[in-house]
């Protein structure tokens, strides 16, 4: 970021060198992306240069993802950053369900841990988790909910993975291509079962989207996926499946591991997405060991 | 006159044994006059779906160009055919959006569901559907139509026995209606093949 504003204050401050009498005169029309506000400290100092940009007048009103010269949205890679730092989960798909888990690391022993849900419903086929900022996910989720439930208004069934998956894309692509906003700084892994089958679908901050058979993202997303790429096979069954989902979790985990410090959904033939209970969670855990 | 009777239409499908058919009168008229007698109100979606349309002629082609364009997308973006069902709820829910100022046609639609079961179904302008297990029927010789289609429908019927009882019920129907007529347009559809045959009837 920082070479960013260095980029762009020798780019300005060379037309001012250039064309000082110029900039004086009239008002400078330009593209710039940064906040005015970081200019602060050098209009004083450097130049005048006012800012006039080309949507509205709000001096927030850019887009934040604008290209770098070397073709990469520097944004993104910043909401990625995010992402990667953010709890591990990771998601299996097997022959007859797909299950997605996660760590449950609260801040506090203070935090009441059954009201803290990070695995959720996007319909009662779809299921969803996270890695990154948990009040992105909630906006995330509750977008999501609401087109799948317009698509059910509209043809009275329930909506496609596939469907909702691009259409929940679509609104992340939004958000880097547009005004004022931000990119969405968490990546989902996607879970359901529809008529097409078992499908795992994670969608990045970008907006782009994969079918995987097995995928992790956050902190240990390496060595999870080592993991699983060599524990996977095409024909594990929905049970095997969350065993080596725990134990994949189980790599990376600092501390002991316990139905209070993971959260695991799954669905299967029946197609109804469900969170496991605690006591289930010890139940596999007691089966791994 | 009431605007549903500007141009003048029959239309009506019926359920046979894993198949449907839908047939429809082809006189266009304006009132009392007739303009064209070979108009089509029944258009295919997709290959086991159609959907037949009666009431004002120009609603009855934009509707018609609107559904398609509807589902084309559907196709691209889920890489499959509507089902009857889903094509159904669809129709209603564009007519809805006219609620006030509606779309003046009453669709019927025609369809071949999964495992080959037919469906159809009716609805009127604003999009309240009607199922039904046996026939539907539109237009302005609608009374005529579930007269001759509830003395003359038996289920179970194969595709010509259907086709001989649908096209008897609407000729007789347009028959007793002086603004629908000059002939009938029938599809028979089974899931294998759609027959598509030309009524010749009282031509006026």
């Amino acid at each position: 970021m920082e070479s960013d504003h260095v980029m762009m204050m020798r780019t300005t401050a060379s037309f001012r060198t250039s064309a000082n009498s110029f900039y004086k005169k009239s008002k400078a029309t330009s593209f710039v992306s940064l906040p005015s506000s970081l200019l602060d400290p050098y209009i004083g100092g450097f130049f005048e240069v006012s800012l006039k940009v080309q949507m509205g007048d709000s001096q927030y009103s850019f887009s934040l993802t604008t290209f770098s010269p070397s073709g990469k949205l520097v944004q993104i890679e910043h909401a990625l950053t995010a992402v990667g730092s953010g709890q591990t989960s990771l998601g299996i798909k097997a022959s007859n369900g797909v299950v997605i888990a996660t760590e449950k690391k609260l801040p506090s022993i203070l935090v009441d841990e059954a009201s803290v849900q990070k695995i959720q419903n996007l319909t009662p086929n779809i299921g969803v988790v996270y890695s990154g900022m948990g009040p992105d996910f909630r906006v995330l989720v509750r977008k999501s909910r609401k087109q799948a439930e317009q698509y059910l208004r509209l043809y009275k069934e329930p909506i496609p993975v596939t469907q909702l998956v691009r259409e929940t894309a679509t609104v992340m692509q939004e958000f880097t291509q547009s005004g004022g906003v931000r990119p969405f700084g968490v990546s989902l892994l996607v879970a359901g079962y529809d008529d097409k089958g078992p499908q795992l679908y994670q969608v990045d901050p970008s907006g782009s989207y994969f079918s995987w058979k097995a995928s992790a993202m956050g902190k240990n997303v390496s060595n999870a996926k080592t993991f699983l790429e060599k524990r996977y096979t095409e024909d594990m069954e929905l049970d095997d499946a969350i065993h080596t989902a725990i134990l994949t979790l189980k790599e990376g985990f600092e501390g002991e591991i316990s139905s209070k410090n993971i959260e695991i959904g799954k669905i299967g033939a029946d197609k109804v997405f469900r969170v496991l209970t605690p006591a289930e969670i010890d139940d596999y855990l007691a089966e791994v060991e | 006159m009431s605007i549903f009777e500007y141009n003048g239409s029959a239309v009506v499908a019926m359920v046979g044994k894993n198949c449907f058919a839908i047939a429809s009168d082809r006189r266009l008229g304006v009132q009392l006059q007739t303009i064209a007698t070979d108009f089509q109100r029944i258009s295919k979606i997709h290959d086991h779906l159609f959907i037949g349309l009666s009431g004002v002629a120009t609603d009855v082609q934009t509707l018609y160009q609107r559904l398609v364009f509807r589902h084309k997308l559907y196709q691209l973006r889920e890489e499959r055919d509507m089902k009857p069902e889903t094509f159904a709820c669809l129709v209603s829910a564009i007519l809805y959006e006219k609620r006030f100022g509606p779309y003046l046609c009453q669709p019927v639609i025609a369809g071949l569901g999964e495992d080959d079961k037919p469906f159809i179904c009716t609805m009127d302008s604003i999009g309240a559907k009607e199922l039904a297990k046996d026939f539907v029927v539109s237009g302005t010789a609608s009374e005529s139509l579930y007269g001759a289609c509830e003395a003359m429908y038996k289920p179970d019927l194969e595709a010509d026995e259907l086709f001989e009882t649908i096209s008897q019920a609407l000729l007789s129907s347009v028959d007793r209606d002086c603004l629908s007529g000059w002939g009938g347009h029938v599809y028979v559809v089974t899931p294998n093949e759609i027959k598509e045959r030309i009524l010749k009837g009282r031509m006026d």
